[in-house]
């Protein structure tokens, strides 16, 4: 889709004016709304007619001129189709834009409501003139390309322990909720169309059957709608997860009465063998579906464990395999949505451990960019297809069913909440009950489904639409818009936005083990020991299977700590190279004001840090800029297929296994000598600070720059001395995490050189080059070594300016 | 137990007062202890040691340990017991009630309290009050233990960003000669404020007698 704009784009700069007309009068239609036709269309027999005469009549200047090789043709109906989706896709990407542009609005009425308008407007303009409203929310398009995207997107991102603990009660409201809806509207809606006896009008005709299909359709909450609406009230975890997760599973219920009632509506009778099959039936849609999206979601996560020497096509895998589950559902009329749900959600952890971060980044991207766009056309749509349906208007019919809508979803979410909470342990309150029966939303996938009746079988299929419509719209724009005030004046307990820090991660773990524990002292197994099971036979067996390499063993705190440091490290490169302290730890606080207190310096005095001239230190800190420039920009050539040298992942694992090393380090250290734990720190360098804590010991210069005397003087703190020299993380770390890659290589390019030059000193992780540089500068310098510390300074310092000395000539690296 | 029917159902009844407890929760829990203990009046660490399905949990040393805590028995007095009696064994139990419907904000933000100093306790090993950087480093180790060899490196840099995070969160601006000496209980609450403690950490004990539900299954 984005290919057909993108190469139109150029084609319409460099050739004929009146394509670029043409092309500049479909963006005023979308920007403007002006009454031009040309914008709106998508089905190509339709408009492409009446666009190829349009250019017929404008072209003849430049193209009838002779026989002769055309120099310039125009061809629209070659590209027709992509063309009007792009332009759907462009119109809908607007929209958006523009919404979000206008803040006061969006803060009133949700997207969703907004989307719809302008569906509406676009639908009218077309009807304006004069032209046939495509199609657009064609069954078989809204099934096959928009739904997946959005459902998959809801799937890979499901919140899976909140939706694992809260299940009994998703699944009651979905099964029995939805259950209950269809029969009841679909009952006493014929019970309605037969009560007026003195009414000549078509109700009467309506059997039973035709009723409760209506009433099938139109009882299932609609997750597109809901997501829409939920996602912009910022409510809490639990209701969420219970409304959107009832929204997600009910697809099965309304598969399996869709087709049972249509089936029989066509048969005419219904059998007890009939409702016995439907229940069979039921357990195999939705049983079924999750097969289905499990095994394919398993294939996905073994794929990706061979993929570490193709990135670029990792996320791919993710796609397709999960879109391939909800074609091969759909193929057995399966749950499509719960095959997604399940495939997404079981690929997610091992995909995650095997896939780079930056194809992670990508799926996250992709899939919220699909969805999105994804959603707004199905509102959008939903507005065009409402204008032009073929509409049957009947009044009693359509309030009875808003009315009955309300009514039951109400009623059986009172009631079954009152049963459900006699087994939940955190009940659900009388106002979440209200939050849940109100975020009933029904949308899109009800009028599909109601597109798909059969007019032959269904003479009341127009009236049917409207009415779903009605209650589509009612919902929306009603419940939709007064969602959220109705949130803020019960004061429902609303999602806190925090991060998850590493401290709730090692609670979370250490509750659950708890819980386990206690389970067991008391003798009884409840989920948590069932979870703790299944939690170590994941451990054991899948995980082995699925995940490649070490990280298969890697336990989820771990995995939590390295995923949190090095989004750490990336908002700290983002920010600009640690002028900016990252939001997490966003504090002076550092490693060495929570190590337990050694023995105060031998030498306080020494550790404030020596002046150096202003001029010097300028000159030392452009010097290391501009090597760190000159290595970063070593690493950015481009291949076609293959992405950069991933930074993150290479330079990360790097920097983990040189944590580890300074860990052992540390802890030989620790046994030593009382004299390493000199706090040097000036207290307003907060990358030192920084610096301290990523390389998890307080290190200090002292003893880096006491080198010198070591050599001269072998008293007993000399070797401790040079141990902690080499150990002295700050730059390294400090380095390595914001500007992973780069810096690795600058600390090794270092370390070479150090090692060249002081064949005498550790191999460890010594901030030597330094030094040299400095020394072979100044060579009669006295304070050497104090510069050393300045330097220290400047190179955890990279400052504001880092960009603008790439031109500066670096003689200090060989 | 000597004890007559009548006295054990008064004993209930008062047991059941004090920890909130519905009586048959309490004749369950106390079944469980007697078969635990093997029929003893108390329970050791050897009896707690010897459940099987505690074998593989790594904070299964913390576990116990707590059970045998005595600040985990609202009487103001510290450190641990030999055995505890079934009183006590209730009490550790109670920390695990679930909130009802019922309860009232004051009441849940008690609960909640009460809950977090369990967990406190459970890491304050030396009841200072605080949790050191040396205790905390020990409770991811516990954590990690099953992990083998990589769990121990990374259990120590896992406490360390963890105290740094509390460090930071609650001391925003620290000197660089300041020493943060561990996590206060003030701290600790305000880290885990997100974890919302009060509905989470509970488990379902159970109303109806296992024991005789398996025999009615068996006989139906």
């Amino acid at each position: 889709m984005p290919s057909g704009a993108g190469s139109h784009n150029p084609a319409g700069i460099g050739r004929s004016l009146p394509e670029r007309g043409l092309l500049l009068l479909m963006v005023l239609v979308f920007l403007e709304g002006s009454v031009l036709p040309l914008g709106a269309a998508s089905s190509p027999d339709i408009r492409h007619q009446e666009n190829v005469d349009n250019h017929k009549a404008a072209d003849p200047g430049h193209n009838f001129t002779k026989k002769a090789f055309p120099v310039l043709d125009l061809d629209y109906k070659h590209i027709q189709t992509p063309f009007e989706i792009s332009l759907w896709v462009l119109l809908a990407s607007l929209m958006k834009l523009g919404f979000h542009l206008i803040p006061r609005l969006s803060s009133i009425v949700p997207e969703s409501c907004l989307l719809i308008t302008v569906g509406l407007l676009v639908g009218g303009l077309i009807k304006l003139a004069g032209e046939q409203v495509p199609p657009v929310l064609d069954s078989r398009l809204f099934f096959l390309c928009l739904l997946p995207p959005i459902i998959l997107d809801a799937g890979y991102f499901l919140p899976i322990r909140p939706f694992m603990e809260n299940l009994g009660t998703i699944l009651m409201f979905a099964v029995v909720g939805t259950l209950w809806n269809a029969f009841f509207i679909g009952g006493l809606l014929y019970a309605v169309c037969q009560i007026q006896p003195a009414n000549p009008n078509p109700l009467h005709a309506m059997e039973l059957l035709p009723c409760l299909l209506f009433g099938s359709i139109i009882s299932a909450v609609d997750p597109v709608a809901v997501l829409a609406v939920f996602e912009e009230i910022h409510i809490n975890e639990l209701l969420h997860i219970l409304v959107f997760g009832e929204s997600l599973l009910n697809d099965a219920v309304t598969v399996v009465l869709y087709h049972l009632f249509e089936e029989f509506a066509g048969a005419g009778t219904v059998t007890v063998m009939d409702g016995v099959l439907g229940v069979i039936s039921f357990l195999v849609v939705a049983l079924g579906g999750v097969l289905v999206g499990a095994i394919y979601g398993i294939l996905s996560a073994f794929t990706s464990r061979f993929t570490s020497h193709t990135r670029v096509i990792e996320p791919l895998f993710v796609f397709v395999y999960s879109y391939m589950a909800y074609l091969s559902a759909e193929m057995f009329h399966l749950s499509g949505i719960m095959a997604l749900i399940a495939c997404g959600a079981v690929m997610r952890p091992y995909v995650e451990a095997n896939i780079s971060h930056k194809s992670h980044t990508t799926i996250k991207y992709f899939l919220k960019m699909w969805s999105s766009v994804s959603e707004t056309l199905i509102f959008i749509f939903l507005g065009v297809a409402t204008v032009d349906g073929p509409h049957a208007w009947n009044w009693t019919f359509v309030t009875v069913t808003v009315i009955l809508c309300l009514v039951a979803r109400v009623i059986g979410v009172v009631g079954l909440t009152y049963v459900i909470n006699q087994f939940r342990i955190v009940k659900l309150t009388t106002k979440d009950q209200f939050i849940i029966a109100y975020g009933g939303l029904r949308g899109a996938i009800a009028f599909s489904l109601g597109f798909l009746l059969d007019k032959n079988h269904f003479p009341m299929r127009e009236m049917f639409l409207t009415a779903i419509i009605t209650v589509v719209f009612f919902t929306v724009f009603v419940q939709g818009m007064t969602i959220k005030p109705l949130v803020e004046l019960l004061a429902v307990k609303k999602k806190q936005e925090a991060k998850r820090s590493i401290n709730e991660e090692i609670h979370t773990q250490f509750l659950d083990h708890l819980l386990t524990g206690i389970e067991d002292i008391c003798g009884h197994y409840g989920h948590h020991h069932w979870k703790d099971k299944l939690n170590r036979f994941n451990k054991k067996y899948v995980k082995k299977c699925l995940i490649a390499g070490e990280r298969s063993k890697e336990p989820q705190l771990i995995a939590f700590y390295h995923k949190m440091e090095m989004k750490q490290a990336i908002e700290l490169v983002e920010s600009g190279g640690g002028v900016k302290l990252p939001s997490a730890v966003p504090s002076t606080v550092s490693m060495q004001n929570i190590q337990p207190k050694k023995p105060p310096p031998a030498k306080p005095a020494e550790r404030a840090l020596p002046q150096l001239p202003k001029g010097r230190e300028e000159e030392i800190r452009k010097i290391l800029r501009s090597n760190l420039q000159r290595t970063r920009q070593r690493l950015r050539s481009y291949n076609r297929h293959t992405l950069v040298a991933d930074p993150y992942e290479d330079g990360f694992g790097d920097l983990l296994l040189k944590k580890q090393r300074m860990i052992e380090l540390e802890k030989k250290i620790k046994d030593m000598s009382n004299y390493l734990t000199v706090p040097a720190a000036p207290p307003d360098s907060p990358t030192m600070c920084r610096a301290r804590l990523a390389s998890g010991k307080d290190t200090d210069f002292k003893p880096a720059q006491q080198q010198k005397g070591s050599k001269v003087c072998p008293d007993p703190q000399a070797y401790s001395m040079k141990q902690g020299s080499d150990g002295v993380p700050t730059i390294h770390v400090d380095l390595a995490s914001p500007q992973s890659p780069d810096s690795v290589n600058l600390m090794d390019e270092f370390r070479q050189a150090s090692q060249q030059q002081e064949k005498d000193e550790d191999q460890g992780l010594m901030m030597k080059p330094p030094s040299r540089p400095t020394g072979r500068r100044k060579p009669g310098e006295t304070d050497a070594d104090k510069d050393q510390q300045k330097l220290m300074r400047c190179l955890s310092d990279p400052g504001p300016s880092a960009e603008e000395d790439e031109d500066e000539d670096e003689p200090f690296l060989p | 137990m000597g004890a007559s029917q009548t006295r054990t159902e008064s004993k209930y009844q008062d047991l059941a007062d004090r920890t909130g407890f519905s009586p048959e929760q309490i004749k369950n829990l106390h079944k469980r202890f007697q078969h635990l203990s093997g029929n003893e009046d108390t329970i050791s660490r050897a009896n707690l040691n010897s459940i099987p399905a505690l074998a593989n949990n790594p904070i299964k040393k913390q576990i116990i340990e707590a059970f045998f805590d005595k600040r985990n028995q609202h009487q103001d007095e510290v450190g641990s017991f030999g055995e505890i009696g079934f009183e006590q064994f209730l009490m550790v139990m109670s920390h695990f009630r679930p909130p009802t419907l019922k309860t009232t904000e004051e009441e849940k933000e008690a609960l909640r309290k009460e809950k977090l100093r369990f967990l406190f306790n459970m890491h304050d090993t030396d009841n200072d009050g605080t949790i050191t950087l040396e205790e905390y480093r020990k409770v991811v180790e516990e954590l990690l233990s099953k992990s083998g060899a990589i769990g121990l490196e990374a259990a120590k840099a896992i406490a360390d960003a963890a105290m740094l995070e509390v460090a930071s969160t609650n001391v925003p601006h620290m000197a660089p000669d300041d020493f943060y000496e561990g996590i206060t209980f003030e701290h600790f609450e305000q880290i885990l404020q997100g974890l919302e403690m009060e509905s989470r950490m509970h488990i379902r004990f159970l109303d109806v007698d296992t024991t005789t539900m398996r025999c009615g299954k068996s006989t139906s």
